[in-house]
C-alpha cells in the first residue's frame, strides 16, 4: 500500500497544527460558531445530536493493520469504544470531545491518516473497489489512481470552496463495487481502441434529495490527462454550479440543467484550452505510485476446498462471506459488521484490534472497508480460512450474511445524526429479529437492503433493491419503502411502493414484499430482477391489501 | 488613519481608492482624505468598467477592476496590460469562484499586477488564495499578524501553481 514520503507527512502534520490553532481560537472565543463551521467541516468535524462527530478518511478503503489498531485505540481512549464504518470508506466517531480532536488528528497523522476534506463543500475521500488488486476480473488496479487523485485533491487551492460537496470514485474492474455511477465523478479504467490505458469519465451522479445516475462525459481519456480532465470538470462546476440553493448545488443539478451534451461541450472546451500545457501526471509519478501497489508476495499454492469435512456453519460462512481470488489457493474474506444485535457498520475497539492482528497473521497486514459497510481481508490462504473463521466467530465477526437481506446498509439515523428524521438502527434491529432464519435468508438470495434516516440518503436507500427512508410524520417516525434500486453496473433508482408505514410495520411490509417475490420468481431470479420484470404493482397490492399486522 | 492591508507578505498602506471615496460622508471604505484625483490609483466595478471602457482606459492614474463572483475574468483579458490591479470580491467565506478567477488571471492570462482578495477574507483563507495567485488581502487589522503567519501554513503542496511569495515544496511540477 501507499506509504507517505516527506511531503505527505509534512502536509498532515501541518494540517494538525493548523486545526489545533483553529480549535484553540474557537474555544477562546476568537472565532464565532459561524466562522469556525467551514473550518471544522473541512476537517470532518460535525456538531451532532449528542457530541461532535469526527469522520476520518480511509482513502479508497485501504488500511494497514497498524492503522486499524490505531482506529481501535482512538475508539477506546477518545470515544465510547466503537466506530462506525460508512458507505464512503470512512470511519466515524460519535463521541469525541472537541478539545481532544487535535490530539486525535495527531495520532492519526502518526500512522499516515487524516480527516482532511471528509466533510464540507470540497473534494471528499476518493473511494474505490474494496476488492481492488485481489479479484480475477480486474483490468487494472485502481488504487494508484485513487492515490494520485487523493494527493491532487488535497488542499486543492482552487477547489476547496465548491458550491457543494464533491465525491469521486474509481473502479478498475468490469464489476462496479464502488457505486461509481452515483458519484459526482465516476472514473472507470478502460482500454482505448488500440489497447492503450485510459479512463471512461462519468459525471453528475449522486443521491440525496434528487437522486441521479451519472452520465458519460468522455468515452476514453488517455491516462496522463486524468488530472487535467478532472480539473476541467471541477472548474466548470466551481464557476457555474448553483450557490443560491443548497439543495440544487450539486454537480448533478448543473449537468441536468445544461444537459449532458452542453455540459460535455463546456468541459471539453475548457480542457482543450489548457490540457497541453497544464498539469499532466508524468509517467514517473504514475510508476512511483503504482510501485506501492505491486502484487503481494503470494505463495505458489493450488486451489483447495476448505469446506471438505467441515460443519455446516463453516460451509455457510465460506459460501457467503468469501469470494474468489485472482491467485490459486487464496480467498477474499468478508468480515460482516452486520451482526443482528449491532448497529450496521459498527465495530468495537477490541474488534478492530483483533482484526488488525488477524490481518497481520492471515492477510499481509492489510484490511479494506467496503461500500456495504463491512471489512475485508483480501488475501487469505484458502487453507487458513477455517482457523480464521474460528477466530472471527469468537469475536462475533462471522455472521454469515454477506449479500443477504440482513447485510443492510444503514446510516446512524436519529440516534446520532442531527439531520435525521427517524431512527434507522432500531429499524435494523426489528428487521433482524423478524428475519433470523438463515435458511429463509439464503433462499431469498441476494438482496441489497438500504436504509436512510432522512432524505439526505447517507444509507443510499434510492439504490437498494429494497430501500427504506425514514420520514417525520407529525413528530412520529414513519418509513417510506421503495423497491427496484441498484448501485452496481445496472444502477437504477427504486420506485416508492406507496404511503409510508409505521416503524412497527416495517418488518411485516418487508415480509409481504418477499412473499410476492418467492411466489413470482423465476428460477435463479434475484429479487431485483423479479421487481424489474413485474414492476411495482403486485408488490404494492400485497403490501396494502389489508392493514399490516402489528 | 489610512487603511492598511497585507501585500506581498507585509503590512502596507492601501493607496487604492474606490469610486465612492471622498464622496458620501462616513463612508468607511475611504482610504484617505479627499476626493479621488485623476492621478490616484482607482478601482472600479466591472460593470462600471464595461460601461465606459474607453474613458477608463485613458485615465491618467493606475486603474483596477473589482470582479464579483459571477463575473467572467475573460472580459478583462484584452486590457490586462493596462490594469494595475484586479480584485476579487468574496461576499462570504464559502464563495469559491474568486479562487478560479485569480488562478486563471495569473496562470492562463499572465496577469502581473496586484491581485487582491476583498470581502469576507480571514487568515484561514489567505494560504489557498495565495496559492491561486493573490498577493494582497483586505483584512481587519486584528487579522494581520495571524494572516502573515498563515501564509506559511503549509510548506509543501501537491499541485503546481503560480503562488509567488509562498515557498512550497512540490512533488508534481
Amino acid at each position: 500500500m501507499y506509504r507517505y514520503d516527506v511531503i505527505d507527512k509534512t502536509l498532515v502534520e501541518e494540517r494538525v497544527a493548523q486545526f489545533r490553532d483553529q480549535t484553540r481560537r474557537f474555544l477562546a472565543g476568537e472565532l464565532s460558531e459561524d466562522e469556525f463551521r467551514p473550518l471544522r467541516l473541512r476537517n470532518g468535524l460535525y456538531i451532532q445530536r449528542h457530541a461532535p462527530m469526527l469522520r476520518v478518511a480511509i482513502p479508497y478503503g485501504l488500511l494497514s493493520a497498524e492503522q486499524l489498531r490505531t482506529l481501535g485505540s482512538i475508539a477506546r481512549r477518545y470515544d465510547r469504544g466503537y466506530g462506525h464504518f460508512t458507505t464512503r470508506q470512512n470511519i466515524q466517531y460519535n463521541w469525541p470531545r472537541l478539545e481532544d480532536v487535535p490530539d486525535i488528528l495527531a495520532e492519526l497523522a502518526a500512522v499516515e491518516m487524516h480527516a482532511i476534506q471528509t466533510s464540507g463543500n470540497c473534494i471528499r475521500n476518493t473511494t474505490s473497489d474494496p476488492l481492488a488488486g485481489a479479484v480475477p476480473d480486474e483490468l487494472e488496479d485502481p488504487r494508484p489512481w485513487c492515490e494520485i487523485i487523493r494527493q491532487w485533491s488535497t488542499f486543492h487551492p482552487e477547489f476547496t470552496y465548491l458550491p457543494r460537496k464533491f465525491k469521486i470514485a474509481v473502479t478498475g474492474s468490469p464489476l462496479d463495487r464502488a457505486a461509481s455511477q452515483l458519484h459526482d465523478i465516476g472514473v472507470h479504467i478502460v482500454r482505448g481502441p488500440n489497447g492503450e490505458p485510459g479512463f471512461e469519465i462519468l459525471a453528475g451522479g449522486g443521491l440525496g434529495r434528487t437522486p441521479v445516475i451519472g452520465q458519460v462525459v468522455r468515452d476514453f481519456l488517455p491516462r496522463e490527462h486524468l488530472l487535467s480532465y478532472l480539473e476541467a470538470i471541477l472548474r466548470i462546476y466551481n464557476q457555474e454550479g448553483r450557490r443560491d440553493n443548497i439543495h440544487k448545488a450539486r454537480i448533478k443539478i448543473l449537468v441536468k440543467s445544461l444537459g449532458i451534451e452542453e455540459f460535455r461541450r463546456r468541459v471539453e472546451a475548457e480542457w482543450a484550452s489548457f490540457k497541453d500545457h497544464g498539469a499532466r501526471t508524468p509517467v514517473e509519478e504514475i510508476e512511483r505510485v503504482r510501485a506501492f501497489f505491486a502484487p503481494l508476495a503470494y505463495r505458489a499454492l493450488a486451489d483447495t476446498d476448505p469446506c471438505t469435512g467441515q460443519d455446516a456453519a463453516f460451509r455457510a460462512w465460506y459460501r457467503y462471506n468469501t469470494h474468489a481470488h485472482k491467485m490459486p489457493g487464496y480467498r477474499i474474506v468478508f468480515i460482516s459488521l452486520k451482526k443482528p444485535d449491532v448497529a450496521p457498520g459498527d465495530a468495537t475497539d477490541a474488534q478492530m484490534e483483533l482484526i488488525a492482528d488477524l490481518a497481520d497473521r492471515y492477510s499481509f497486514g492489510e484490511v479494506r472497508v467496503t461500500y456495504a459497510q463491512n471489512l475485508v481481508l483480501a488475501d487469505v490462504e484458502q487453507e487458513k480460512t477455517f482457523e480464521l473463521w474460528r477466530r472471527l466467530a469468537e469475536a462475533g465477526l462471522a455472521t454469515p450474511n454477506i449479500g443477504t437481506l440482513t447485510d443492510m446498509i444503514c446510516c446512524p439515523g436519529l440516534d446520532f445524526c442531527s439531520l435525521a428524521n427517524a431512527g434507522s438502527i432500531d429499524v435494523a434491529k426489528l428487521i433482524n429479529e423478524r428475519f433470523e432464519d438463515y435458511d429463509y435468508l439464503y433462499d431469498l438470495g441476494e438482496i441489497d437492503l438500504k436504509m436512510s434516516g432522512c432524505m439526505n440518503a447517507c444509507g443510499h436507500h434510492h439504490v437498494g433493491a429494497i430501500g427504506i427512508l425514514g420520514v417525520d410524520k407529525g413528530g412520529e417516525e414513519w418509513y417510506q419503502i421503495s423497491i427496484g434500486g441498484a448501485a452496481g453496473n445496472d444502477a437504477s433508482l427504486g420506485s416508492v411502493i406507496g404511503p409510508s408505514v409505521a416503524k412497527r410495520d416495517v418488518p411485516e411490509t418487508l415480509a409481504r414484499l418477499l412473499e410476492v417475490y418467492v411466489r413470482e420468481r423465476h428460477p435463479d431470479e434475484r429479487f431485483l430482477d423479479t421487481v424489474r420484470r413485474l414492476g411495482v404493482k403486485p408488490f404494492k397490492e400485497r403490501v396494502y391489501a389489508a392493514p399490516a399486522a402489528a | 488613519m489610512p487603511r492598511r492591508l497585507l501585500r506581498d507578505g507585509a503590512v502596507v498602506v492601501d493607496e487604492w481608492r474606490t469610486a465612492g471615496d471622498g464622496g458620501a460622508a462616513g463612508d468607511d471604505t475611504t482610504a484617505s482624505e479627499g476626493a479621488v484625483g485623476d492621478g490616484d490609483a482607482l478601482m472600479i466595478a466591472l460593470s462600471e468598467f464595461r460601461a465606459e471602457r474607453e474613458r477608463w482606459l485613458t485615465r491618467a492614474g493606475p486603474l483596477g477592476v473589482i470582479l464579483l463572483p459571477a463575473d467572467d475574468e475573460l472580459e478583462l483579458v484584452p486590457d490586462l496590460a493596462r490594469l494595475a490591479l484586479v480584485a476579487a470580491e468574496f461576499p462570504t467565506v464559502g464563495e469559491g469562484r474568486g479562487y478560479t478567477q485569480g488562478r486563471l488571471l495569473r496562470e492562463r492570462w499572465g496577469f502581473a499586477g496586484e491581485l487582491r482578495a476583498r470581502g469576507a477574507v480571514r487568515r484561514d483563507q489567505v494560504f489557498l488564495l495565495a496559492r491561486c495567485g493573490f498577493n494582497s488581502f483586505e483584512l481587519p487589522e486584528s487579522e494581520f499578524e495571524g494572516a502573515l503567519a498563515a501564509l506559511g501554513t503549509f510548506s509543501a503542496a501537491y499541485q503546481s501553481s503560480d503562488d509567488r511569495g509562498l515557498r512550497t515544496a512540490l512533488r508534481h511540477r
